[in-house]
């Protein structure tokens, strides 16, 4: 499930331009273009002073450039009540994102493990509602589960999030080990069994260690997909832990008088940083992720 | 293999977390929402049950139908333009181009930015004082108009293109795994026989792809149902209604209008249509035997 396109020999390429690849090349450009464009449109706009946004052209170059929006949006961008910027944010899905995704993996390797190697009872139907429950939206979940934490004293808070994520994270990160664990020889697990290993050290000291490739993937879904999320923050974080996500929605839309758009699209370039960097710094592994959440769906 | 009392134990210990899951999230939370759906509660829950009254209510209320027509209409638009931006970028892909990893990386980096981050970048470029309408006109093109953002007849579509440009490059990573994994031996067959290639991809690799086309279009759906972030983000649902959505819907109505009978009649409804879509392609996908 983890088939990823390797790219071709470079001897197999055409020598000859005919015009049917300068049409390719020419698809390809204007594609890339359109693709591009917000990106290269946030930067610009973000560097500008807002009189010459105001006056200029969309897709100009800043005529001189400046930070003064990236350092308003970080530091005193309003959010709402307080104009603290969106650091306040930045911070708070730090604090979500590194519990969030260290324990979903962990609960999800683990269930994943025991759904694997393990004949329990029962473990198909659990693992096939799973699979179901993946797909159904969340707004069937999320005023019963709004009143369990207010009823358990939790309420809205960090751990609420934390455990949140986990939940939503369980289907995923168990069919990613599961099917993982399901691959490698079998030998291996009985081997172990035979030398007297417990179910735990079987899965720290043998299983875990195999699946780096697999944690890796595990932890470039988890950490896009934490910290792209908005909805399961807004309702479950709580006014003090609100995410960078819902914290730029509230710089961007819900500003009085006249909308600085340079801090704007500074704010949200800094909200798509991680996952960018997250992005362009893991390459393959990326794909490798999309492809092994593919599965799921 | 027989499992001893102890490692049995163990099993169950590791199972419980999800058992958990099961039983308060995916049966009792699902069981409360269509239980409430059922009762004419208001702010709070109550029990006072009055049949099937809150679907009739939801029948009759212009913001769900609303709703409801915008949904199909994006998620129509959205999951065939994204199937076929993607398919046609991993074709240009799959013709050994240069810089192949380059051209990847330019379609595949949206799909790493939040619905928000999309939905605030496309607010500014549809902008109609600003934005792409206003670098046409500064171009020379007096008459240009790209408001459709500010019209209620049209904001939906600006959904669908930010929706697009997000996901495209998903469905290109797909595509193209899955064209990487045609056998060469069928090039050169319809070489050998005469086939234009374009020949080739519509009468023979296309049909040959469906289980990538069906793996992008249930992706692609499961993430219609879902939508709400975008439309919060870029139009908040307006101008006016009309960009709602039914996510939106039961969000506002449980958290904004206290009421949650009309809510949860919603999300109910929600939770029948992914189900009648989703049960069948599981079963077809088990059947196959790739997920068990």
């Amino acid at each position: 499930m983890t088939a990823v396109a390797q790219p071709l020999p470079a001897a197999r390429r055409p020598k000859r331009m005919t015009p049917a690849r300068w049409g390719l090349y020419a698809f390809i450009f204007i594609t890339a273009l359109y693709f591009l464009l917000p990106l290269y449109v946030m930067v610009v706009t973000s560097l500008k002073p807002m009189a010459e946004i105001r006056q200029g052209n969309l897709l100009a170059l800043p005529v001189a450039p400046s930070i003064d929006a990236w350092v308003k949006a970080w530091t005193s961008a309003c959010t709402g009540l307080t104009c603290q910027g969106i650091k306040i944010g930045f911070l708070n899905s730090l604090r979500i994102l590194v519990p969030s995704v260290v324990i979903s993996i962990l609960v999800g390797s683990l269930t994943g493990y025991a759904l694997s190697l393990w004949r329990v009872r029962g473990a198909n139907i659990l693992f096939g509602t799973m699979m179901v429950v993946a797909f159904i939206p969340y707004q069937v979940f999320i005023y019963p589960l709004v009143r369990v934490f207010s009823f358990t004293g939790l309420g809205q808070s960090l751990s609420t999030i934390v455990i949140i994520h986990t939940i939503f994270g369980l289907p995923t990160m168990t069919l990613l080990f599961r099917n993982y664990f399901a691959s490698l020889p079998v030998e291996l697990f009985k081997a172990a069994r035979v030398d007297g290993a417990g179910f735990y050290q079987i899965y720290a000291l043998i299983m875990m260690p195999m699946a780096i490739p697999m944690i890796v993937v595990a932890v470039i879904l988890q950490t896009t997909g934490i910290w792209n999320d908005f909805i399961l923050g807004l309702v479950f974080a709580g006014r003090d832990n609100l995410p960078m996500t819902v914290q730029l929605n509230n710089i961007v839309n819900s500003t009085q008088g006249e909308r600085a758009y340079n801090v704007d699209m500074a704010a949200t370039l800094l909200t798509a940083l991680l996952p960018l960097a997250v992005y362009f710094g893991s390459g393959r592994w990326f794909v490798r992720g999309i492809a092994a959440g593919a599965v799921k769906g | 293999m027989r499992l001893s009392l102890n490692s049995r134990l163990s099993a169950i210990s590791a199972l419980l977390p999800a058992l958990l899951v099961m039983l308060v999230v995916y049966i009792g939370a699902t069981s409360w929402t269509v239980w409430m759906s059922l009762t004419n509660s208001r702010m709070l829950p109550n029990n006072n049950f009055v049949g099937l009254r809150q679907y009739e209510m939801l029948l009759g209320n212009d913001r769900w139908i609303t709703s409801v027509h915008n949904i199909v209409i994006y998620g129509l638009l959205f999951v065939s333009l994204a199937l076929l931006v993607g398919f046609l970028l991993a074709v240009a892909i799959d013709q050994r181009v240069r810089a192949e990893d380059t051209i990847r990386s330019i379609f595949l980096y949206p799909y790493s930015m939040s619905f928000v981050v999309t939905g605030l970048v496309w607010q500014w470029l549809l902008n109609p004082t600003l934005g792409i309408q206003h670098v046409l006109r500064s171009w020379g093109f007096e008459g240009a108009t790209f408001d459709w953002i500010v019209r209620p007849e049209t904001a939906i579509y600006c959904l669908v293109i930010a929706g697009v440009w997000q996901a495209s490059g998903l469905v290109m990573a797909i595509m193209l795994a899955g064209l990487r994994g045609v056998d060469d031996e069928i090039w050169k067959a319809a070489r050998v026989d005469g086939l234009p290639k374009w020949r080739v991809y519509v009468s023979i690799i296309i049909p040959m792809m469906g289980a990538s086309f069906a793996t992008a279009a249930v992706l692609l759906s499961t993430g219609v149902v879902r939508l709400y972030d975008l439309s919060v983000a870029m139009t908040n649902g307006g101008p006016g209604i009309a960009s709602e959505v039914p996510a939106k819907f039961v969000m506002d109505h449980l958290f904004e209008r206290a009421n949650i009978g009309l809510a949860t009649a919603a999300a109910t409804t929600m939770l029948i249509t992914v189900i009648a879509v989703v049960a069948p392609y599981l079963y077809w996908r088990a059947r196959k035997g790739e997920v068990r």
